[in-house]
């Protein structure tokens, strides 16, 4: 029978896919965000799994929540995006260097 | 059965489409995979009970998200093989730290197994004989009635903030139109009435 531990293994290891592909595309910031992405899909995992195995449905209204923020995060940082290609011509990472901070 | 081996062919699909994400070479193909883990993700929810927001998945992450990214890389003209140039080198590091991470999260499941953590319990009351969407929607329109307001304004500055950023002034060369110059405009200063003698034409 499938437990909640086979729901947390799965959704444990697209977390760490997700971390990993921070790490691994360091430059391609539309791959960072699509990690984000799934690394918040990870999570909406988890608590649906939690919710179904503990008879309590805040854990899906809460995934309903991380949704909305995923949304959200997904349309600002594809705009910040946009206008960051706009007037540099590129989107590597590694030398935003437009505020000196 | 058919349970057990629904739930293995989802979650291995999920597994490597989001592998296949993170490490495949063109960025389109990338999000194209993402689709594949999204829908994936949403059997396994279907599977756990929670159709609503198995659904939810498929209209907001495919429906929406996956192509706002797909539109973000179509349009953008990204050379994309310069910016796999550190793929390997940032290797090491981050395959060592995946694997710290999958240790800890091992030890966490092998300490529930061992007993030493135990599971929440619910503080929910169930409603039974209902479905999962009518009972999220008690909870979402009762309890937390203001969290779901809240979203709806994250949601709305999220979208004022995106069409502020990328909104562009239009510079056409025909010059600008002043729609309050337009409106004021009354037909006495714009016309005048002429009655000019027979051959004599109009000067203007």
């Amino acid at each position: 029978m499938i437990g909640i531990e086979h729901y947390i293994v799965v959704s444990s290891i697209l977390f760490v896919l997700g971390v990993l592909g921070i790490f691994l595309n360091r430059k391609n910031i539309i791959v960072i965000l699509m990690a984000i992405e799934l690394i918040l899909l990870s999570v909406n995992i988890n608590l649906v799994a939690f919710s179904a195995f503990l008879g309590d449905l805040t854990g899906q209204i809460f995934a309903m929540f991380v949704l909305t923020v995923a949304a959200g995060e997904a349309a600002i940082g594809l705009a910040i995006l946009v206008i960051y290609f706009r007037s540099r011509g590129t989107i590597a990472v590694d030398d935003v260097n437009r505020m000196k901070g | 059965m058919l349970q057990i081996i629904a739930f293995y062919l989802f979650a291995a699909l999920v597994i490597a489409s989001g592998a296949m994400t993170i490490f495949s070479r063109n960025p389109v193909h990338s999000v194209l995979w993402l689709i594949l883990a999204f829908f994936n993700a949403a059997g396994l929810m279907v599977l756990l009970g929670a159709e609503f927001i198995a659904m939810l998945l498929v209209i907001v992450y495919v429906g929406a998200v996956a192509v706002l990214f797909m539109f973000v890389v179509m349009m953008l003209n990204i050379d994309f093989a310069e910016l796999r140039a550190g793929f390997m080198k940032n290797a090491p590091l981050g395959v060592v730290i995946a694997l710290v991470l999958v240790c800890e999260l091992v030890l966490g499941l092998g300490a529930y197994r061992a007993g030493i953590i135990e599971l929440g319990t619910p503080s929910g009351e169930v409603l039974l004989g209902e479905t999962n969407i009518a009972q999220i929607g008690e909870l979402l329109y009762g309890r937390y009635l203001f969290l779901f307001e809240s979203a709806g304004i994250i949601l709305l500055v999220a979208m004022i903030g995106a069409i502020v950023l990328t909104h562009r002034e239009q510079r056409s060369p025909r010059g600008h139109q002043n729609i309050a110059k337009q409106n004021a405009r009354r037909p006495d200063e714009a016309t005048e009435l002429k009655q000019p003698g027979v051959g004599q034409g109009v000067e203007l």
